[in-house]
């Protein structure tokens, strides 16, 4: 398939300050990457470097074959780019700012028009298209942003934080319209949002200190999770003892201290080898000693956890509950 | 082709500048307080009047003082406002040559400062009704000013793109703008002349606004005059350049 992203160890310095370190990766048409990681991580950097405004202290990204250190110009016309905080002219309205933007853009007459018609509709900025952009709310001023990215029907779509700041309606709408782009072009997001991995990318990411991490589909991710796929028996805190004994004595399973809902119950996790067992087992078995569980299910594990046990030890902070 | 995409380019950059100037109150205050400055000058200090002369020098002569207050606060906003704000990194990361948007921006405010002088065309009216000017000499000099007007704006958008802050840039553009007027006057040419060689000292004359644009205004386009000016906004933009790219991240 056509490589639409190329990243040939990129890295950026800053003076002493490694803020990117030699990031290799390629991202196709109908990939969405996502980038994850702490603030300061590198993400924006990364992306900075991909749109063309800032030059890599090495390595270089190809967009759609053309290098962005030879042909930046070229590189910038293939590429709808949103950057951190979606900064827009705020003395403009949304009509007049893509205007600007689709005249740069080289559409002239209906054509133009047309385009800026189809984005305002995709974002839904009808409502406010002729109010400055400085009186608008966030939600509409990153869907201006988004509008500017989009506005070209690029190949490839540089995302930086797109949902930070959107009340969840209008997260999920913009999670939607990235899912309907993903269709024809090759996408990354950077987010802090660990949901929106799960709802939007085919691919993530994890970058700490301006290293990948780790890599792989959200599924890959969440298998790294010592919690994924394990079984929880839910019981109340007066039979807790009783129940993790019974557990204990069967020697299956090791069960583990895991107080979360408000619910006065205490949960079990039965750690690593319970992702073999059947649930229809562990029911058999609870019913068969009758013994006072309030809950069994298997979980999921949480990119959350993924995430904080990555980047933690990274700064050298251990990991309490891991 | 190249040529075509590049006016586009710069036609678009410009339009969207100029027009936020009228978007905002720059604009008008800008105007008005340049008209009301030039006409008080001319009629109170320069007493058009009883000088009895149909000429326009008493106009003329305040120019380089009403730029050196008004045109830095034109040029502050040019780059400063766009790092403060960040839209340098959509304006970048858009298609467009980075000598492209310098001379975009650069042409609207150039631009601007034009409207406002043109707009000084009553007392030009004046003097032709009350007398029998010759109106060559205004012309050449309303070309004079609107040269110096452009040599202070290039030096004002060069140093607007090396600070966020636009009361900055304000501060050194008036102060390097004030320097370039006024070096062919003792006040600055004797500090040099204690220790440097006659050849700087020269230069440092020859570089003069005040000089230049009096030798328009005396009715002679010479064409040294004019390469004077064009080759000074000719750098301080190509510096321009240098300082956005070097400074468009920090």
């Amino acid at each position: 398939m056509e490589q639409l992203i190329v990243l040939k160890g990129l890295t950026k310095r800053f003076g002493q300050m490694t803020a990117v370190k030699d990031i290799c990766l390629n991202v196709s048409k109908k990939q969405v990457l996502g980038f994850l990681g702490p603030n300061g991580a590198g993400k924006s950097t990364t992306m900075k470097m991909i749109s063309g405004f800032l030059e890599p202290t090495s390595g270089t990204a190809e967009i759609a074959g053309f290098d962005v250190i030879n042909n930046p110009v070229e590189v910038k016309s293939h590429i709808g780019y949103l950057p951190e905080g979606a900064p827009t002219y705020s003395d403009m309205t949304p009509n007049s700012f893509l205007q600007f933007i689709a005249e740069i853009r080289g559409f002239d007459g209906k054509d133009r028009q047309s385009r800026i018609d189809l984005v305002v509709e995709q974002v839904r900025l009808k409502e406010v298209l002729f109010q400055s952009i400085e009186t608008l709310s966030k939600g509409y001023k990153r869907r201006v942003g988004l509008a500017q990215a989009m506005l070209h029907n690029p190949q490839v779509l540089i995302l930086d934080e797109p949902t930070d700041g959107l009340d969840p309606n209008q997260k999920h709408h913009i999670r939607m319209l990235i899912n309907e782009m993903a269709q024809e072009k090759a996408i990354i997001v950077s987010t802090h949002i660990l949901e929106e991995v799960e709802a939007v990318c085919t691919d993530a990411l994890i970058i700490a200190n301006g290293e990948v991490m780790k890599k792989g589909t959200p599924d890959e991710l969440l298998e790294t999770d010592p919690h994924h796929n394990t079984i929880v028996v839910r019981t109340s805190i007066s039979d807790a003892q009783k129940v993790q004994g019974e557990f204990e004595r069967f020697g299956k399973i090791s069960p583990m201290n895991q107080a979360d809902r408000n619910d006065g119950l205490v949960g079990f996790c039965l750690l690593e080898k319970s992702k073999k067992v059947n649930l229809t087992e562990v029911r058999k078995l609870i019913s068969e000693n009758n013994l006072p569980v309030e809950e069994v299910f298997r979980q999921k594990g949480t990119l959350d956890r993924v995430f904080r046990k990555i980047t933690s030890l990274n700064n050298g902070v251990g990991y309490k509950n891991a | 082709m190249g040529w075509v995409i590049k006016m586009r380019n710069i036609r678009a950059i410009g339009k969207r500048e100029l027009k936020s100037y009228f978007a905002t109150p720059v604009a008008y205050v800008f105007i008005v307080i340049f008209l009301a400055l030039a006409g008080s000058f001319t009629f109170y200090l320069g007493n058009f009047f009883t000088r009895g002369r149909a000429e326009l020098d008493a106009f003329f002569q305040f120019h380089p003082w009403l730029y050196l207050l008004l045109i830095p606060s034109i040029s502050m906003r040019l780059w400063a406002e766009e790092r403060k704000t960040g839209t340098i990194e959509l304006l970048i990361t858009l298609p467009v040559k980075t000598s492209d948007a310098v001379l975009g921006k650069y042409l609207a405010a150039w631009l601007f400062s034009g409207i406002a002088l043109f707009l000084t065309f009553p007392i030009w009216i004046s003097v032709n009704v009350l007398g029998n000017p010759d109106n060559g000499v205004i012309l050449a000099s309303y070309i004079g000013s609107f040269l110096m007007a452009g040599a202070f704006l290039a030096i004002g958008s060069c140093i607007s793109a090396s600070t966020k802050n636009q009361v900055v840039a304000f501060i050194i553009t008036a102060t390097v703008c004030f320097l370039f007027t006024l070096s062919g006057l003792d006040l600055v040419l004797d500090f040099f002349r204690m220790w440097a060689p006659d050849i700087l000292v020269e230069t440092i004359a020859s570089m003069s606004f005040l000089t230049h644009f009096q030798a328009i205004t005396n009715g002679v386009i010479d064409l040294r005059d004019l390469i004077f000016f064009a080759s000074l906004i000719a750098v301080w933009l190509y510096a321009n350049v240098i300082v956005v790219e070097m400074k468009k991240a920090v």
